[in-house]
């Protein structure tokens, strides 16, 4: 199942079988028949880790999730509670232990803590009086989750929000403990590079982490030649805008969750039985979305544009393929296309799945709705009007669009815009009174049009179809963060050493001695790795275009991606709401 | 080199030496007379009680601690009450165990550690005999009290003591007993007259050692071996048995013909052993008896005479101690014995006489080097020759060993000379360290047997750092292992030197330690604030990386501030909320508060754990600071919470006040806005039962109007300034989704719509109204006109406005609407684009 991971530059199922083994280690821990009592947000990151046949074989016979009140009767020696370290689960759990106790049954309870043990939790747990009831309590490190060949993320959703709403670095601190735990298995990094106040204050860590390991020194072959750490504050933009690959597209319109996707199911009955599978399937439709999948692996990064044709020379080759059996006469022959119809087959009905997912997309990116609203982004992103009150916005507001598209919009014009006017900026408050990511303007200048023309973040002739450059993931926006990337590597950030300093927060460079013997002799022509870690999330277009840079052939490098959350713009504002019923007018 | 041998005796086919070690650097007075001495295997120290029952207060006993070269280590009067035995652990601590059964246990420099007991019982009955014995589980202590009990201690680093069963017809003290330690069990051995008994846990055992007649009499003296696995019993008719301390095989019983009770009895073997012995100590005479029968007689004359001496076993021999030298009694290895027999033809004495002829430039060198290599024993003689040195003690002895190996090397190809390289630098440490200075005798087979960790150990205990370093400098071990450990030792040894001042101190650990990996700080410092230094010990933490370590230990010495900036500095927020919820309890909520303040990043998580915990604490917190924006924002949230409206107000026109004071207008006009809009909804409520209370303003508007509440929802509208847009955007959708096209088509001529026409046309046909929407394609602007008529699916006035218009985009969007029935219009389309395109 996981052989995907190990396909990429970097074998990412290194990460996920450490996981998986000291997740062995702990259930073999507690002996004896066990249940798991999970924290519900667990559950997507651990199945990417192992399923529940993993489980199985160690003994877990039965799962919850956890809620308050009594935990649900089970014949199992021991109760395994997989929470965060959070107060409010605590007392979830001293509740659950408290009613447990009252029936006298002999079980064994264990704490795991994802992703690292707390004293506050422990603490808490010890005013409930229970903490003396755990036979075990233990921390199961998962920082960085393998999503794919080269994808990583930490899926810790309110990581923006904490570093830069409520100053609270908890994730920083998870992401430098991760990021040690990778080096601990694919070598010290050799070069840091980082832009913003985050990414500076994971780097500060991260070499303090190194200071405290001191003596355990690694002696394994560095993996990655450089790190680069960016604030998902030094590009606002690129998350609002809306996506144009199709995975980004997926992602806008349904969201995909741990790898999964789930899609309306009319478009996915069976053709063949006609009117009657109308009223079929009523479940959601649910598709696993991973690079396993060679046809997805093919189209994920593709303007959507281009999804089209690629789907329509695939479905030819696999007709094409099974016309072969025609040709086949001799018995090898035959045997040779049998041996191979798994394969084709698995193909054809990959093809039909995205064909339909393909299809759903397209009805809403034809919609007129869909181009007004870009039409407005692809304005805000040239630079056309950011200073004066959006028509398009207001009429939004008033036909009661959804609230976060409609942040969306006035977040990017405040971006490109350097702020809002303090006008404009009371305007749209008083118009939907929810203080999101808007600033007023503090400089007198503007300076992203300069960014934008530094950086060429606008591409006017973007070719969707066989692309030349990122821009092609926006239909013409290059996304800035990306940008900074692709300089980084050539030729260097020194040559924009102006924009860097408009943009917010310090950008640095550190180094980090190696043991003698294990510095890289490179081979001519090898590529060079770069682990880009997104501090506040990415999005499926920002990946695609790293893939899309270490697929030019010129390019020299490689990039494997970490984050601490996969984003779109409206779950990466949702994350940043309070509470959004409670809008005032 | 026949001197070597000179201090060789035969034992039945084996030969027995006895090797001068020290002579004694001590300078006692009394000798060993009237003392209990305690001297450790392994070359360990030595311990000696002057006189311990006297008991006169006036004159205290003293207690004396030497290494084994005699070299003074402390010394100080002794204060508690009497002694029955001294001993030492593994871990050269000093066991004293007094006669009312407490055992007070003090370092190797006399300083008191700390203490136990062997059962409050004790007290009363008083410890008649006591011994201190090794197993594999640590250190033990067994005693055997007034009453005739035994009570025995495992290990006393985990103090479990059992109380062993009555033997049965025990008066006072046995005659004799030892401690066993077989199959993982710990046993007494002890005899009572000529009744032998084992006694463990739960049974006591009568038991008879094979071919033991009753005849050869009482047991006075017994001893077990080094391992444990061999007993020997001497009667009081001076009949020496000897075979397995199972009592399952008999190895010989020789009668020494010497009645008294020897004063020591101890076991002398070495691992394979060929020839076993037993060594009794009588006051002038030390005899050594082999298990073959045989037995060597040491006389007087080559024996401190008056003076007492004391035996102490060892793995592969046995030292005697007397008060002015050192000797080591042991059976000749086999190899020495091959190397030095006289006329011994083995290739290794060959060898040692071949490189011997050789120095003196004679030709027999190759005569004898011929005779080895035709027999090809060369290899074999180098082999000799470097084992042979590693058994040897004295310096030259083992030079000139080494030399004849090496020499015999240049001879061959393909020699490893792993052995021949180890075997050179053991021999340089174990010189080190048997220096007279260190005072640590080990031989090469108990140097291998308690390995270089366990002897870096011993050389910290004793504080010879500077040697323990050098020792694992040379050695290479790695630092984690070698240099690390001894520092941290030292480091810890250093905080408690009282004469230095803290800064000085600091300095030196700093300086010495620096970076060397896992030596941990806060372990030093820990140490530091043990004995008190608790400046000293925050100087020390902070040279430590590990924040987590820092802090727990900052928190105990109360040092809360620095470890609230300690903890926020390592980024680790779990720790951060540690300290402050330590001092939210410590402190009083003033200083709290003063101290979260002077911590940004630990004062906004705290925040945070109050809007989820602890809300009023929010609000003093921000009283505290005078934050009135979030003191408004939390009264705006706050009111949401509430149910009455009354109390919602009152919290709202909080939230005014803290905006006023916070000179934010904007948001102080808004919050009172939203107060006047809950008074209106509460009077409509009160009215019509709309049931508006806590909608937004839209939502409002929208509730009225499909109420048909025109006249209020214009109220609202005026009232609140909204915009114009919204305003009919609300309208034009409301009455819309209520069909009243009539009310519509008056409001569009209301006034010119502020946002257009386009929208009543898309409004009506997403009711699927066609014809009320045809109503507005005529109002719409020129630009919308297209759009418009498409929306309506009026082609026909689509391509109108276009053509008009010239508008090749729009044109081309009309004609992809356009189906193949429409070949007219198609036509024109083409025919105007084209036109437009010539222009």
């Amino acid at each position: 199942m996981a052989a995907h991971l190990s396909y990429g530059r970097v074998n990412l199922n290194i990460l996920r079988e450490a996981a998986r083994k000291e997740l062995r280690e702990f259930l073999d821990k507690c002996a004896g028949s066990k249940a798991i009592v999970w924290d519900e947000y667990l559950t997507g990151p651990f199945g990417l880790i192992a399923q529940y046949s993993l489980l199985k074989e160690h003994e877990v016979e039965k799962m919850f999730t956890l809620k308050s009140g009594r935990l649900p009767s089970a014949d199992v020696k021991n109760i395994i509670f997989f929470v965060r370290p959070r107060l409010e689960l605590m007392d979830i759990i001293a509740e659950n232990v408290c009613s447990e106790d009252k029936q006298h049954s002999p079980r064994d309870f264990h704490i795991l803590f994802v992703p690292r043990r707390s004293m506050l939790c422990e603490q808490r747990l010890k005013e409930q009086g229970v903490l003396g009831s755990f036979i075990n309590i233990d921390e199961y490190i998962l920082d960085l989750i393998p999503y794919d060949g080269d994808l990583l993320s930490m899926e810790y959703e309110s990581a923006f929000r904490e570093c830069y709403l409520e100053n609270d670095q908890t994730s920083l601190y998870h992401t430098a403990k991760g990021l040690m735990t990778l080096q601990a298995l694919y070598g010290t990094i050799p070069q840091i590079y980082g832009k913003g106040e985050c990414a500076r204050h994971v780097a500060n860590m991260m070499l303090r982490m190194k200071r405290e390991f001191a003596g355990s020194q690694n002696q394994i072959l560095p993996v990655f030649d450089t790190l680069l750490l960016l604030d998902r504050n030094v590009d606002l933009l690129t998350p609002v805008a809306t996506q144009l690959t199709y995975e980004g597209l997926i992602d806008e319109i349904y969201g995909i969750n741990n790898g999964y996707v789930k899609l309306p199911p009319e478009k996915f009955a069976q053709k063949k039985q006609g009117e009657a599978s109308k009223d079929l399937p009523t479940e959601p439709k649910k598709l696993q979305l991973n690079s396993a999948e060679e046809l997805y692996a093919e189209i994920r990064d593709k303007n959507f544009n281009a999804v089209g044709a690629a789907l329509s020379k695939k479905a030819k080759i696999i007709s094409a393929a099974f016309e072969e059996r025609h040709n086949a006469k001799t018995v090898g022959e035959i045997k040779q296309f049998v041996s191979q119809l798994p394969h084709m087959q698995a193909a054809r009905s990959s093809l039909a799945n995205h064909t339909s997912v393909a299809e759903l997309i397209k009805d809403i990116t034809t919609s007129e709705a869909f181009f007004d609203n870009l039409t407005v982004e692809q304005e805000f992103m040239t630079g056309v009007d950011t200073d004066k009150v959006n028509t398009y916005i207001e009429d939004s507001i008033a036909q009661k669009d959804p609230l976060i598209k409609i942040l969306r919009l006035v977040c990017m014009q405040s971006v490109c815009n350097n702020g809002l006017k303090q006008k404009v900026f009371d305007y749209y408050k008083r118009e939907i009174l929810q203080s999101g990511l808007l600033k007023p303007q503090t400089s007198s200048r503007n300076n992203y049009p300069t960014i934008r023309k530094t950086l060429k973040l606008w591409m006017e002739d973007a070719n969707e179809q066989n692309p030349n450059d990122i821009s092609y993931v926006y239909s013409g926006y290059a996304p800035l963060s990306i940008r900074l990337t692709q300089v980084l590597a050539r030729p260097g950030w020194r040559s924009i050493e102006e924009v860097l300093k408009m943009l917010p927060g310090p950008h640095f460079e550190e180094r980090q001695q190696l043991p003698a013997g294990l510095h890289k002799k490179r081979q001519q022509g090898e590529n060079r790795t770069t682990l880009v870690f997104f501090l506040g999330g990415v999005t499926y277009a920002e990946i695609a275009a790293l893939r899309f840079l270490s697929q030019m052939e010129d390019s020299g490098m490689e990039y494997i991606i970490a984050t601490t959350k996969l984003i779109n713009g409206t779950t990466w504002i949702k994350s940043l709401m309070d509470r959004p019923e409670s809008q005032t007018p | 080199m026949s001197f070597i041998t000179a201090n060789w005796n035969p034992l039945g086919e084996a030969f027995y030496r006895k090797t001068e070690l020290y002579e004694m650097s001590w300078n006692l007075r009394d000798g060993l007379r009237d003392s209990l001495v305690a001297a450790a295997p392994y070359g360990g120290p030595i311990a000696l009680l002057r006189e311990p029952h006297r008991r006169s207060p006036s004159s205290r006993p003293q207690l004396e601690i030497y290494s084994a070269s005699g070299v003074d280590i402390a010394s100080f009067p002794w204060k508690s009450g009497p002694v029955v035995q001294l001993g030492w652990t593994v871990s050269d601590e000093l066991l004293c165990i007094q006669e009312d059964g407490s055992v007070l246990i003090y370092d190797l420099f006399g300083s008191f550690k700390r203490h136990f007991t062997m059962g409050q019982e004790v007290v009363q009955t008083q410890v008649l005999e006591a011994k201190v014995f090794h197993s594999p589980y640590g250190t033990g202590v067994a005693i055997v009290t007034g009453s005739s009990r035994f009570t025995l201690a495992t290990n006393i680093d985990d103090l479990k003591l059992r109380r062993l069963p009555e033997v049965p017809g025990l008066q006072g003290k046995p005659s004799c007993w030892v401690v066993l330690t077989q199959d993982r069990q710990t046993k007494v051995l002890l005899s009572n007259g000529p009744e032998l008994y084992i006694l463990d846990n739960t049974s006591c055992t009568a038991v008879c050692p094979p071919g033991f007649s009753p005849q050869v009499g009482n047991i006075v003296q017994m001893a077990v071996s080094f391992s444990y696995k061999y007993l020997a019993l001497f009667t009081d008719t001076g009949h020496l048995w000897t075979g397995s301390s199972h009592l399952q095989d008999k190895l010989s019983e020789v009668d020494t013909k010497k009645t008294p009770t020897p004063k020591h009895m101890v076991w002398c073997r070495r691992p394979k052993s060929q020839q076993p012995s037993v060594v009794l100590m009588w006051d002038r005479l030390l005899l050594v008896a082999g298990v073959c029968g045989d037995t060597i007689q040491y006389p007087s004359n080559q024996f401190p005479l008056e003076d007492p001496c004391v035996l102490v076993g060892e793995l592969d021999g046995v030292r005697i101690i007397s008060s002015t030298n050192q000797e080591l009694l042991q059976e000749v290895p086999l190899v020495c014995q091959d190397m030095f027999k006289i006329a011994s033809m083995a290739p290794g004495a060959l060898l040692l006489e071949a490189h011997r002829e050789y120095e003196k430039s004679s030709q027999k060198a190759d005569e004898y080097l011929r005779e080895i290599k035709e027999q090809s024993m060369l290899g074999e003689a180098v082999r000799q020759c470097v084992e042979a040195a590693g058994h040897e003690y004295d310096p030259s002895t083992q030079k000139s060993l080494l030399r004849a190996a090496s020499f015999g090397k240049c001879f061959l190809t393909d020699f490893s000379p792993d052995q021949f390289v180890t075997t050179c630098r053991e021999l340089r440490v174990l010189n080190g360290v048997r220096e007279n200075g260190v005072g640590l005798p080990l031989t090469h087979t108990q140097f291998k047997q308690m390995t270089l960790q366990v002897l870096i150990d011993r050389l910290v205990y004793r504080q010879f750092y500077p040697l323990a370093i050098e020792m694992c400098r040379y050695l290479k071990i790695p630092d984690y292992q070698g240099v690390s450990r001894v520092l941290k030792h030292w480091a810890s040894c250093k905080v408690q030197q009282k004469d230095l001042s803290d800064d000085a101190i600091a300095r030196a650990v700093c300086v010495k330690v620096g970076d060397s990996p896992g030596v941990s700080y806060s372990h030093i410092a820990a140490k530091a604030y043990e004995c008190g230094r608790t400046e000293l010990a925050i100087k020390l933490l902070d040279s430590e990386a590990r924040s987590g370590e820092q802090v727990p230990l900052l928190l105990k010495m109360k040092r809360s501030q620095l470890a609230l900036s300690k903890a926020v500095e390592s980024g680790d927020t779990d720790l951060v909320y540690t300290v402050v919820s330590y001092l939210k309890n410590e402190m009083n909520r003033g200083d709290f508060f003063m101290t979260l303040r002077n911590q940004p990043v630990a004062l906004s998580l705290y925040r945070q754990f109050c809007k989820l915990q602890e809300q009023e604490t929010l609000k003093d917190l921000y009283n505290q600071d005078d934050d009135h924006q979030e003191l408004a924002n939390y009264y705006v949230t706050a009111s949401y919470r509430e149910k009455r409206l009354d109390s919602r107000l009152s919290l709202l026109q909080s939230a005014i006040d803290e905006y006023n004071k916070a000179k934010n207008e904007f948001s102080a006009k808004m919050t009172e806005d939203e107060m006047r809009l809950l008074r209106f909804q509460r009077k409509l409520d009160d009215e019509k039962g709309a049931g508006l209370l806590g909608l937004s303003l839209q939502a409002t508007m929208e509730a009225l109007l499909s109420l048909g509440l025109h006249k209020q929802t214009e109220q609202l509208y005026r009232d609140f300034r909204v915009p114009d847009k919204r305003y009919w955007w609300l309208k034009l959708m409301s009455l819309a989704e209520k069909e009243e096209w009539e009310e519509l088509e008056k409001f569009s001529k209301s006034k010119k719509s502020p946002i257009g026409y386009l929208a009543f046309v898309d409004v009506c046909m997403k009711s699927n109204n066609k014809y009320e929407a045809k109503k507005y394609v005529s109002k719409v602007t020129p630009e919308q006109k297209v759009k418009a008529h498409l929306a309506v699916s009026d082609l026909e006035g689509a391509a109108d406005a276009a053509i008009e218009r010239k508008n090749d985009a729009e044109m081309g969007a009309i004609l992809s609407r356009c189906s193949a029935s429409d070949r007219l219009l198609i036509d024109r389309l083409n025919r105007a684009r084209a036109a437009a395109a010539k222009k």
